[in-house]
């Protein structure tokens, strides 16, 4: 393996970070990321011997199109790593084991830390402090400053951590954030679940609060109902199924 | 004609938001408390919005978007919701169980498009089988474009045909309808809360300690409903 990959130009390295915002940009269920990884890498490819068209930028855009799956903000993570393989001159077999073995470890813990993490964390802030009664721009604000600040970060270090490491960037995946982060997360969503649900409900029933202890204890029994059933029934789809039938018994009465 | 007209930038908002859902760039500003707050911001009244925002991001909790799953698409809906209920006089009784059903049904229907158009872009895939499989930038780069160009397609069509649809249908429904406020606000609010609880549980109960932080918060929670 030759190890002397180019730094990546500054240029190069912010079109491949833009990039990585439309890497779902053609996602299908026969390639899932294929296509956006191509994409995405593209860029750093101009800088292969023969530049953009020769045979090695051809060889490794051939490489790079194929099925591909991860978490869409731990993608940059794939796209350095396999942008400086390519730019160091790996064999074609050790990118493509490095595409098959990444797969599964970027969907599973970018899925526990930003889709089951991340995400509700922000959604429960942002419902409290409409519960404690922040206009409706401070909501918004908090949500997606709180939000994008975690993702946009996540995006950045992973193209800096997969381009830094390379093929051996799986210990990057081990840090400690990314290992006992969602615990974390999680217990946070719990804590703000519990403080952010209460007063939400309260903020929505308005000043009319009479009713706010039976709407409360009804919440309460469809939540226990729904996390008995675990999975096997959408509460969304009962809850669209129950709205209808009072729309049309309010209708017909 | 007018009517249509109206409905313009509420679709252009669609689409922009129906985008971020999956495609580009993914910030969340798809998420129901965003989208119907912009929603309603649009037809002026962005605090009506916010309300159908609130009601609809608990019911998202549940439907978090993994990996191919199939799940509802809020982007386009939110904003369906948050301009119906922000389009109705403040003494409709029933609108806020009638802007939340039409936002519901057009998320669900949302999804069904979400599906079709990654099966569309399988198709265009294939037609380009043997181009990109040979590494033809301009090839992969097209689809790409397609695929982008599409979804804003599909988030603006789902915007407009769903309140092509709801914005008479919920003038008619709440006209004939005999609706009780209280109990249509207390069904909403019960249901959305129950759906919001039970998909947090669902996420962290196997976390160790959760369940305890989750007992805390609403002792937090609880207190603040007292001392507010």
């Amino acid at each position: 393996m030759n190890e002397t990959a180019p730094a990546l130009p500054i240029r190069t390295r912010a079109a491949i970070f833009m990039r990585l915002f439309a890497v779902q940009g053609s996602w299908n269920y026969e390639m899932l990321l294929g296509n956006g990884i191509a994409f995405a890498v593209e860029p750093a490819l101009r800088l292969l011997p023969g530049g953009r068209g020769g045979e090695a930028y051809r060889a490794a855009m051939k490489r790079q199109v194929g099925y591909f799956n991860a978490h869409p903000y731990f993608a940059g993570v794939a796209v350095g790593a396999l942008a400086k393989a390519e730019l160091s001159g790996e064999t074609p077999e050790r990118i493509e084991r490095f595409r098959t073995a990444c797969c599964g470890p970027l969907g599973s813990v970018g899925d526990r830390l930003v889709w089951a993490g991340w995400l509700p964390v922000c959604s429960l802030l942002a419902l409290a402090a409409f519960g404690l009664g922040a206009s409706p721009t401070a909501v918004v604000l908090l949500f997606l400053g709180f939000y994008n600040l975690g993702h946009v970060w996540l995006r950045a270090w992973g193209l800096r951590a997969g381009y830094r490491d390379g093929l051996r960037v799986a210990p990057a995946l081990g840090t400690p954030l990314l290992r006992q982060g969602p615990a974390h997360v999680a217990r946070s969503a719990a804590l703000l679940a519990g403080i952010a649900l209460p007063v939400a409900i309260r903020a929505i029933i308005g000043p009319e609060r009479g009713s706010l202890a039976a709407v409360i204890l009804a919440a309460t029994t469809g939540a226990v109902a729904l996390a008995r059933l675990h999975g096997r029934v959408e509460g969304w789809r009962v809850a669209g199924y129950g709205l209808a039938a009072f729309i049309l018994f309010s209708v017909v009465r | 004609m007018m009517f249509v007209l109206h409905l313009i930038p509420l679709t252009l908002l669609g689409a922009l938001l129906g985008l971020d859902a999956v495609s580009f760039p993914q910030a969340m500003i798809s998420r129901p408390i965003v989208a119907a707050t912009l929603g309603g911001a649009l037809v002026g009244e962005v605090g009506k919005g916010l309300l159908v925002g609130v009601i609809l991001e608990l019911f998202a909790l549940e439907t978090l978007p993994f990996g191919a799953s199939r799940y509802p698409e809020w982007g386009s809906a939110s904003v369906v919701g948050g301009a119906l209920f922000g389009m109705q006089p403040d003494v409709s009784p029933g609108a806020i169980a009638v802007s939340t059903f039409a936002a519901l049904f057009t998320a669900f229907i949302g999804g069904w498009s979400m599906v079709q158009h990654r099966k569309l872009i399988a198709h265009w895939a294939g037609n380009l089988r043997e181009q990109i499989a040979a590494g033809s930038t301009d090839a992969i780069i097209s689809l790409q474009l397609r695929g982008l160009t599409s979804d804003i397609v599909r988030g603006a069509l789902m915007t407009f045909v769903a309140l092509l649809v709801f914005v008479p249908l919920t003038k008619i429904v709440l006209v004939t309808g005999t609706f009780d406020t209280v109990s249509a606000r207390n069904l909403v609010v019960a249901a959305a809360g129950a759906v919001g609880a039970g998909a947090i549980w669902k996420v962290v109960h196997t976390t160790k300690g959760a369940p305890w932080y989750f007992l805390g918060g609403l002792v937090a929670g609880g207190t603040l409903l007292f001392v507010t």
